[in-house]
């Protein structure tokens, strides 16, 4: 083979071909449905004909990024019950979009959380503070999943490292956004949910079915304390053959029971600081009520955090009023709660049938454990193995390449539409202001693959937990606060935004950076100057754990600033806050909405 | 419609069933994690090869929500079209 086409060596044809017919269809549809609508306003007016389905199964399919494809499943095998959390609350926290905020925020009529702030506050200025989050959040979204695509590439071309998946995927994705294709258009989304459903759940059942079920998996996972007391005897139960584990792997008992590995890490390695003799007592007082701490806080920032994620908001706006809007909430819960019954199935299988993983670090490790698995089948069936693994790869694409396009579409309209037409050139023709668009498109998405480079030993799910925490300490209070509560004041909610997110921002960027500080390549060079902090927190975990979840203290913080700024500032509430508040909560049957738009336009001409 | 009594009622009684079934949700919610505490050999049983505790978090957490939410919306959507009678009255 010549040395141009090297990297070719060692890939399989069939993932290959999966992939690579992912990729052309996904780019195809957008540029499709991009060439029928032009316009910002032709795609939101055209979703207003939208149903409630297929509303549903978009959203659905935007939010299923490749934390949920791949990081659940790799999180699941190598910390076990404890990353349970993560699927059950990255689903059930649109729970409280349903409840509090999905019917309100359609019906006020506003579809970005800036465009939300500025009309409940009237303040341009707050609409300002507002688009920062947009990019924060979304910045810390897309490491994610740039590292989902650099694993993905590592794995169907064996010969390339990482960082040259993340720049490939990252600038075609790129180029689609700037080019026009691939804007979050309702039809591409919603195909790219039944793709994602399908690829994760078929490989299941398959692999379930010659290896064993998802009960008889987890029931190997005993310690072999079955065997100990008896022969299997039950017949319900019966057991698989498993290979042993190896040593990196957590033990069976630590693994399945709750507050295992993932909620006791800086308890544990404050133990090992210590000397022997101590250590017992240390993790008997301390290892269990952390652990508690931790889990809780874990829960609050993904419940409060999908309520505050930009890029899912914007779809709300689609629904033609708030009783759809809530219909259509209801439905994304059940859509979304069917697949993430998978994906820790596939830990769970991964763990006692693939357990090499443990051993690899970064793109070698547990976070491809969906896309290796099925091809366990190719010793007994040859080929299906690998046209097995070729549908999770063609999910696994159809995951971050939805998620980053949407991400991207919503940070390059934050940057083009707010930064650019409103603060830098309000004067500027709408040709500018697409140019704009483009310009930003390619640096936004320059500085994801930048970032996507430096995070390949972080786990995939464990950085979008980070990003939710961000949202749940920013946006949500922001949401529901000033949904809910009349009293509140620009300046209130400014205060409680700001210092919620940027809180939970530094926490989050200060574990990374000691993670990665760990590292003996040359990311620990680089952040080599992170490492003392390691030190800090082995005789601090409590404020580990702070740092690494830090929603249990930067929400209530950011909840109560808002309250204490908004009381202190109460003469500042706006003067027409009974007809917003009458907006946001009365049916549309009423039609308050349109007089409400009147009269703004009628204060306008004075 | 314009009244304050009115913004008073429509609020309090969307944010009493919100609230309603937000607590009935944090209540499983935010109790598992308590049950795992206090209660661990329990919610280490097995069940068909999970241990309880999988079993409630990994497979019955999602159609116990959506139960709620469908319990919601249909409660919610009622309670709209009453507001808007008694206004059309």
């Amino acid at each position: 083979m010549t040395p141009a086409l090297a990297f070719l060596n060692g890939v399989d044809p069939w993932i290959f071909a999966f992939s690579f017919v992912t990729v052309c269809a996904t780019v195809w549809m957008g540029f499709r449905s991009a060439k029928t609508s032009k316009t910002a306003s032709d795609f939101f007016v055209a979703g207003r004909s939208v149903s409630v389905g297929w509303n549903a199964s978009a959203i659905s399919g935007e939010y299923l990024s490749a934390a949920s494809f791949m990081g659940i499943a790799g999180m699941v095998m190598s910390s076990g019950y404890d990353a349970l959390w993560y699927p059950v609350c990255y689903a059930c926290g649109y729970l409280f979009l349903l409840l509090f905020i999905a019917g309100p925020l359609r019906r006020f009529g506003a579809y970005t959380i800036p465009d939300f702030a500025e009309g409940r506050f009237d303040s341009p200025l707050f609409r300002k503070i507002a688009v920062c989050f947009v990019l924060f959040i979304g910045f810390f979204y897309t490491m994610p999943q740039m590292k989902g695509a650099g694993v993905t590439l590592a794995y169907i071309f064996p010969g390339i490292p990482y960082w040259a998946g993340v720049v490939l995927v990252g600038a075609v994705i790129t180029l689609n956004v700037a080019l026009g294709g691939m804007k979050g258009i309702t039809l591409v989304q919603a195909v790219q949910y039944w793709i994602k459903l399908f690829a994760i759940s078929v490989p299941i059942f398959v692999l379930a079915s010659v290896y064993g079920f998802y009960g008889s998996h987890l029931g190997a996972n005993d310690d072999g304390r079955r065997d100990q007391v008896a022969p299997p005897t039950s017949a319900e139960v019966q057991t698989v053959a498993r290979k042993p584990l190896v040593e990196k792997a957590p033990k069976d008992v630590a693994w399945v029971s709750p507050f295992g590995p993932l909620t006791t890490k800086a308890v544990n390695a404050a133990a090992a600081a210590l000397p022997a003799e101590q250590r017992p007592a240390y993790l008997a007082e301390y290892q269990k009520p952390y652990s508690l701490l931790y889990t809780y806080s874990l829960i609050m920032a993904l419940v409060c955090g999908t309520a505050g994620l930009p890029h899912i908001l914007v779809r709300f706006y689609t629904n033609p009023d708030g009783t759809a809007a809530k219909r259509t909430t209801m439905w994304v819960m059940i859509l979304i709660g069917v697949f993430y019954v998978f994906p820790p199935v596939f830990g769970v299988i991964g763990r006692n049938l693939m357990p090499e993983l443990y051993s690899g670090v970064g793109a070698k490790g547990t976070d491809k454990v969906v896309l290796e698995l099925p091809t366990l089948l190719g010793a007994r069936f040859g080929v299906l193995g690998s046209i097995l693994s070729g549908i999770t790869c063609a999910g696994a694409f159809a995951a971050f390449m939805s998620t980053f396009s949407g991400l991207l579409v919503s940070m390059t309209g934050a940057v083009a539409h707010d930064v650019y037409g409103r603060m830098l050139r309000p004067k500027s023709t709408p040709a500018q202001r697409m140019r704009a668009f483009k310009v930003a498109a390619v640096l936004i998405g320059g500085v994801a693959i930048g970032l996507g480079c430096f995070v390949e030993l972080l786990e995939i799910n464990f950085m979008v937990g980070q990003a939710f925490a961000i949202a749940a300490a920013s946006y949500f209070p922001l949401l529901f606060m000033s949904v809910w509560w009349r009293g509140m004041t620009m300046k209130g909610a400014a205060t409680g935004m700001l210092t919620g997110g940027l809180c939970a921002l530094t926490a989050a960027a200060l574990t990374n950076f000691s993670t990665l500080a760990l590292d003996k390549g040359p990311m620990g060079k680089i952040f080599a100057g992170f490492a003392p902090l390691n030190g800090y927190w082995a005789h601090h975990p409590l404020l580990r754990i702070l740092c690494e979840q830090p929603a249990i203290w930067t929400v209530p913080l950011a909840i109560g600033l808002m309250v204490v700024v908004s009381k202190a500032s109460a003469a500042t509430v706006p003067a027409d806050i009974r007809m917003k508040m009458l907006v946001l909560h009365a049916p549309e049957q009423l039609g308050l909405k349109q007089e409400y738009i009147q009269e703004h336009q009628a204060g306008a001409g004075h | 419609m314009h009244s304050e009594e009115f913004l008073r009622l429509l609020m309090r009684r969307q944010l009493k069933l919100s609230a309603a079934c937000a607590a009935t949700f944090l209540l499983a919610l935010l109790g598992m994690p308590l049950l795992n505490y206090f209660a661990p050999a329990f919610m280490a049983t097995r069940v068909a090869g999970f241990t309880l505790t999988w079993l409630i978090l990994g497979v019955l957490f999602f159609p116990f929500v959506w139960i709620i939410s469908w319990r919601f919306i249909r409660r919610s959507i009622a309670l709209e079209a009453e507001e808007v009678n008694s206004i059309k009255r």
